[in-house]
């Protein structure tokens, strides 16, 4: 086989081209707006993603979907199909190998634990019923359109208002309380003054990374090569292997670039359907989904409807914080979409009623995107703020003001940092907040009436346990530094070399960060905006153990000799004493000293115990003006000003680019996103890029993003993670902000034109 | 995609023996939208004629109408300073569709016989006339945020979805055909049908016929026209409703002439004759462009979620004449 | 058949059914051409033939026989990266980097376009004798190319200091 299977790896050269903010600071590089370390390959288009590996001998798979919601396949014909062109297998539930149920995320990488097409019985419409292996992708494409299948139907859970009824409280949403009721919230609404009471409805959403979902996969004997577009290597190989009964060390899994996630890049059929094939065929598979495949196979976010009621007291404050709703869902997932979590943490009340409940569906198992529950409960949420402010005849940054906190209003921990007021007042400074008018339809230009909106921004710190990172210092000052985790675009290997060179004190270019690859350290997976945290609490582990490995290497000629880790400190590539700071020896010295041309030491990241201890999130202010125009109903967003307060940023430009990133999808949200979901049916009816809207160029104004980058005392180095926030209160500042200009509260999501006509 | 023949034509006269009792041959344009519904199989052709290299020239005459070869792209019609200078509105509604890319590979020929975006047409497992004539249609009690509220049928009601067609129709363009049987002209307005009972059969050309070319007649008051097009985001989508119109008004404000059609709204783009009749020779004032929407839209009739398009088709109608009056004002 | 890309001649017998997108991935390897839709709907499969954009995903590879095809692996100069690419990196015009070569074929397209004074759908003076490079135009002129990571406002900058200052010169 011709193929190398390196993991990549980069290491950061300093360009000062276009860098705002002057000469990147040679001995602080965390915070510089470094450029991307991976920029040159991916402008080139050398950057290899998962479809792009050459192997011999290669095959092309294509599938072949159900087009029933339940039910049972009562026959397949694939005579056609296998006598076409070029076809060389057609799998199916008839001849598919045993396949263990590939297990759930956290513990595995599956968006859902339905055994992969092990039997005749459909639980969704647009399930992969076949799989064709041919020498072409035109022979493979061809071939699945030539299977013919019948189906005895039966009565699917497909309409949101029939399993509505039903609907039940989970376990737990993701490990936390289903229902919190702190006092008797319904009573104190009741007798509150000030009453908001309304229901909010998000639809489905498709995460659309522009790369679809690919992978070329080889078996070596049994042994598995997979190239995957995943965020998630480690939890990959983990899953794979208990799917076809190997050893996980047989199995290494690849994702070097990934063309965009956000939440939807794991295990779905189609990989194991062509990892299988593989096998029977002998030979290594290409399977690259349709964009109709992806809409059909993968799961996106979930419709939900939402109620949110506030009671206010005449001061302003909360008497009751109600947040309640449903989410759809399948019986084999655990995505709850948990739209009540912001509520559970961003403001005070007297009492409470936060509990979400979900209704399930015979659907493809919908999944994690872009601050999954956060999106849109912030939606729900910050609306309903907006149109208590107004109720109250307060300005809603000052009603937030109000509302703040001292510590987390449900748990009761302190904060471990918390700044969103602060947030609010750079931002409407900045914005120019103080020359709204409060009243709606105020502002006008020809047939566009203006207005302007604002939402609190928040999301969660996660650190995820597991993570190990190695470092290896070379004889010649180099340093690389090993994890398997991921760069879907966040920054990944620039910020971690940024972060690896100011803890060792080297100089960027001399650091390499290597990532994607399941044979590297174990990682963390790229969701929860954890990989920042996660990687720099095991990086600091790793060099904890180089430091005392290098401590004893230094002998007794040393300026370092009898020295412990804890008293010394990096210094301009090399150790030196905390206080007496002559004492310095570089790290080529003490290698080359212990004729050492390597020194390796991994370690794992410590417990996340912070966030037991700590309400530990990130906060922001969104802020942003609308034009809507009065004849067509159309909403234009024509200025967008962000406030952050995420804790420590990395690196000025990856950093602006992520929460750019997060509201240009949040703009989506507001005004054009939505899978269309038959419910006579069952089918997703616009899986396309034509029909499902996602913003175009012309759609995203200029954003402004600022921060205070202040580190979270609690988390290492200070970072919160800022990959999500973005999303977050983008969709309830629009909808405040086309209140502003036409005086009509749109409590339903998107926000077409026909809603304003 | 099924296997096919492709074959590349030196001559219209030759495109037409090459598809001569091929029913199942098509004529290759840019390909953007049979290349597509190929892959999606609703398109299953075994033989495709490559014409694009065919009819290049946009032609002007100096009586100032303008043929123009249905080979020739998108963009160089747009590009064209003829027709931005004589048909602004052809220009605008050619700009509105699509993408620079698109608009680069789509020819006029091919842009014509682009069919619908319906959810129901493009998806192999739903039921459609168009497709399976006489399986029914699903999107009547679907999703038709996007489909027809004028000229439908209970059989059929998806959309046109050109927007250069609907200027074309607004500019009284004729088509230029040749088949079999010979050279033929038709109007643009006519070119494509209703759905009635048949919405397979799209337009009143007969299987091997090709379009050569599109001629637009002299029109002196399309200097002052307009194409405006309202959609879901701000470019790169399909017209909810568009409106192309040209207003001829006299010094003292009476309607002289006046050309309306309207996209987005029916199974062709609809040339608006009753809102016309209406305005031509009355005072151009809002009350009469509200009249005249009304006169066109009195038939109109929305399905469940695509009603909200007789109201826009109604302000998009009236604020276009309005702001072509006042552009007329000296 | 024969097809010249980036100024090298390649012999090769597609399926009549192979894309253009799939004869530069698939046979010539040249992955740069990214696939993002196959619906004509994105845009990253963006190249230039005879310099002229296109989407590669909905031409069919018979129909380019012996044009001038230029994709993403044939706009470095010995020199190195074309300005723009450097724009792109200065500018942070992309994160995921996958719809970025479409993004730059594109943008090198668009920038011969409204050099040659072809106007958009927002130009106000249709009869202009050359278009203002805005970032306005810029935006709509760009809207055939998606990007989910949201990477817009790097991708405007790159254009627009890659372009409008030459424009201006």
């Amino acid at each position: 086989m011709s193929v190398s299977h390196k993991s990549v790896g980069f290491q950061a050269r300093k360009s000062t081209a276009g860098v705002a903010g002057g000469k990147p600071d040679a001995e602080h590089p965390v915070g510089e707006p470094l450029a991307r370390v991976d920029g040159p390959l991916k402008v080139r288009g050398k950057a290899r993603f998962a479809a792009e590996f050459a192997l011999e001998n290669l095959t092309y798979a294509a599938l072949s979907y159900s087009t029933i919601a339940k039910g049972r396949i009562a026959s397949i014909n694939a005579d056609e199909a296998k006598a076409a062109p070029g076809v060389l297998l057609v799998l199916t539930h008839e001849n598919v190998s045993r396949l263990s149920p590939p297990p759930l995320f956290p513990e595995g990488a599956a968006g859902s634990t339905l055994p992969v097409m092990q039997d005749a019985s459909i639980h969704w419409n647009g399930e992969p019923v076949a799989l064709v292996i041919a020498e072409s992708q035109e022979q493979a494409d061809r071939a699945a359109r030539l299977i013919r299948v019948t189906y005895e139907p039966e009565i699917a859970a497909i309409e949101f208002e029939t399993v509505r009824a039903k609907a039940k409280a989970p376990k737990n949403i993701l490990g936390e309380p289903t229902c919190i009721a702190i006092g008797d919230a319904e009573a104190a609404l009741a007798q509150a003054p000030v009453r908001i009471d309304n229901i909010y409805r998000t639809p489905r959403h498709n995460h659309c990374a522009i790369e679809l979902h690919a992978l070329t996969a080889a078996w070596e004997g049994d042994a598995l090569t997979v190239h995957d577009s995943t965020q998630m290597v480690h939890l990959t190989q983990k899953t794979l292997a208990k799917v076809f009964g190997v050893a996980e060390q047989k199995v290494r899994v690849l994702a070097p670039f990934v063309g965009g996630a956000f939440g939807n890049k794991s295990i779905w059929n189609h990989q194991i359907l062509a990892i299988a094939a593989a096998r029977m065929v002998g030979r290594p598979v290409r399977l690259v989904l349709s964009r109709e495949g992806v809409f059909r196979e993968t799961g996106g976010r979930t419709l939900t409807e939402q109620r949110v009621a506030l009671g206010a007291n005449a001061d302003g404050t909360l008497a009751a914080l109600i947040h309640t709703g449903i989410a759809g869902m399948t019986a084999h997932n655990d995505c709850p979409e948990q739209f009540t979590f912001p509520a559970r943490h961003l403001y005070a009340a007297q009492t409470f009623l936060l509990s979400q409940k979900v209704a399930e569906l015979n659907i493809v198992a919908n999944t994690f995107m872009r601050a999954p529950g956060e999106a849109v409960g912030t939606f729900a949420l910050e609306c309903a703020m907006d149109e208590l402010a107004e109720a109250l005849n307060l300005d809603p940054i000052e009603l937030r003001r109000l509302l703040e906190p001292d510590k987390d209003p449900v748990s009761g921990l302190p904060f471990s940092q918390r700044s969103l007021i602060e947030a609010y007042r750079r931002g409407a400074e900045r914005f120019g907040w103080q020359n709204r008018s409060p009243v709606p339809g105020a502002r006008s230009e020809g047939e566009w009436l203006i207005g302007q909106g604002v939402a609190t921004a928040t999301y969660p710190y996660h650190r995820f346990p597991g993570g190990v990172a190695k470092i290896r210092l070379s004889a010649d000052g180099q340093a690389t530094v090993q994890m398997g985790v991921h760069e879907m675009g966040m920054g990944t290997a620039t910020v971690q070399a940024q972060y690896a060179a100011e803890l060792l004190a080297l100089p960027v270019e001399c650091v390499t960060f290597e990532y994607g690859d399941s044979s590297l350290p174990s990682g963390v997976v790229a969701g929860g905006s954890c990989q920042s945290a996660s990687i720099i609490a095991a990086v600091n582990a790793a060099c904890e153990a180089l430091f005392d490995e290098l401590l004893k290497l230094v002998g007794h000629k040393s300026p370092l000799t009898g020295l412990i880790r804890t008293d010394v400190e990096a210094y301009r590539g090399g150790i030196r004493h905390r206080r007496d700071t002559d004492r310095f020896q570089s790290y080529v010295a003490i290698l080359n000293q212990a004729g050492k041309d390597v020194l390796e030491c991994e370690a794992p990241a410590s417990e996340p115990s912070e966030a037991k201890r700590y309400s530990m999130h990130s906060y922001g202010a969104q802020f942003c003006e609308v034009r809507v125009n009065t004849v067509t109903g159309e909403t234009r967003v024509s200025r967008w000003l962000a406030s952050f307060d995420t804790g420590r940023i990395l690196n000025a430009r990856t950093a602006a680019s992520q929460f750019r990133g997060g509201i240009i999808m949040g703009i989506g949200l507001a005004l054009t996103e939505e899978t269309f979901f038959d419910e006579r049916t069952g089918r997703i009816m616009n899986p396309s890029l034509a029909e499902y809207h996602v913003p175009v160029h012309l759609d995203v104004p200029q954003i402004e993003v600022m921060w205070n980058g202040s580190p979270d005392p609690q988390s290492p180095y200070g970072v919160r993670g800022i990959g999500e926030i973005g999303i977050t209160g983008a969709g309830a500042a629009i909808a405040n902000a086309i209140y502003n200009a036409t005086g009509r509260r749109i409590r339903e999501l998107p926000i077409t034109l026909d809603r304003l006509l | 995609m099924m296997p096919f023949n492709y074959a590349r034509a030196r001559d219209p006269a030759d495109a037409v023996r090459l598809a001569a009792g091929r029913t199942e041959a098509r004529f290759l344009g840019g390909g953007t939208n049979l290349v597509d519904l190929m892959r999606e199989s609703v398109e299953v052709p075994k033989t495709l004629i490559d014409v694009t290299e065919l009819s290049q020239e946009i032609t002007a005459r100096d009586d100032g109408s303008l043929l123009i070869g249905a080979g020739v792209k998108n963009t160089t019609i747009a590009a064209d300073r003829r027709v931005r200078e004589r048909f602004p509105l052809l220009a605008r509604a050619i700009l509105s569709g699509a993408s620079g890319q698109i608009r680069n590979m789509a020819t006029v020929g091919g842009n014509i016989m682009q069919r619908t975006r319906c959810y129901y047409f493009y998806d192999e497992s739903a039921r459609c006339n168009k497709r399976t004539p006489g399986a029914g249609c699903d999107a009547i009690d679907g999703f038709n945020r996007i489909h027809a509220i004028l000229g439908a049928s209970p059989a059929c009601v998806a959309t046109h979805p050109s927007d250069m067609c609907v200027a074309l129709a607004a500019l009284d363009a004729s088509v230029h055909t040749v088949s079999a049987t010979g050279h033929r002209t038709l109007k643009l307005a006519d070119l494509h049908r209703l759905p009635g009972d048949t919405p397979h059969i799209e337009t009143e050309l007969a299987p091997g016929e090709l379009i050569t070319a599109v001629g637009i007649p002299p029109c002196s008051f399309a200097t002052r026209s307009v194409y405006r097009k309202v959609r879901d985001r701000a470019s790169y989508a399909f017209a909810l409703v568009s409106v192309a119109a040209a207003l001829d008004l006299t010094d003292n404000g009476t309607v002289r002439d006046v050309r309306i059609a309207l996209g987005g709204v029916a199974h062709k783009p609809w040339r608006a004759e009753k809102a016309e009749a209406a305005l031509r020779g009355g005072q151009a004032t809002e009350a009469s462009f509200q009249l005249a929407a009304d006169a066109e839209l009195k038939e109109a009739r929305g399905l469940r979620h695509n009603a909200f398009k007789i109201e826009l088709a109604r302000r998009t109608l009236v604020a276009c004449l309005a702001e072509l009056s006042r552009r007329d004002e000296k | 058949m024969h097809f010249n890309v980036n100024g090298r001649d390649h012999e090769v017998e597609p399926d009549s059914r192979t894309s253009l997108l799939d004869l530069l991935r698939e046979h010539l390897r040249l992955t740069g051409t990214k696939k993002g839709c196959d619906q004509g709907a994105c845009g990253a499969c963006t190249v230039l033939v005879d310099g002229v954009r296109i989407n590669s995903c909905l031409a069919l590879a018979v129909q380019y026989q012996d044009r001038a095809i230029t994709t993403v692996e044939g706009l470095e100069a010995d020199s190195g990266l074309h300005a723009l690419q450097q724009a792109f990196i200065a500018h942070d015009g992309f994160q995921c980097g996958y719809c970025t070569p479409g993004q730059v074929c594109s943008a090198i397209g668009m920038a011969k376009e409204l050099e040659r004074g072809i106007p958009s759908a927002l130009t106000e003076d249709l009869c202009a004798m050359s278009m203002a490079w805005t970032r306005d135009e810029i935006r709509e002129r760009m809207s055939g190319n998606l990007c989910r990571c949201g990477a817009y406002n790097g991708i405007v900058t790159a254009i627009e200091t890659t372009f409008a200052g030459e424009s201006a010169r």
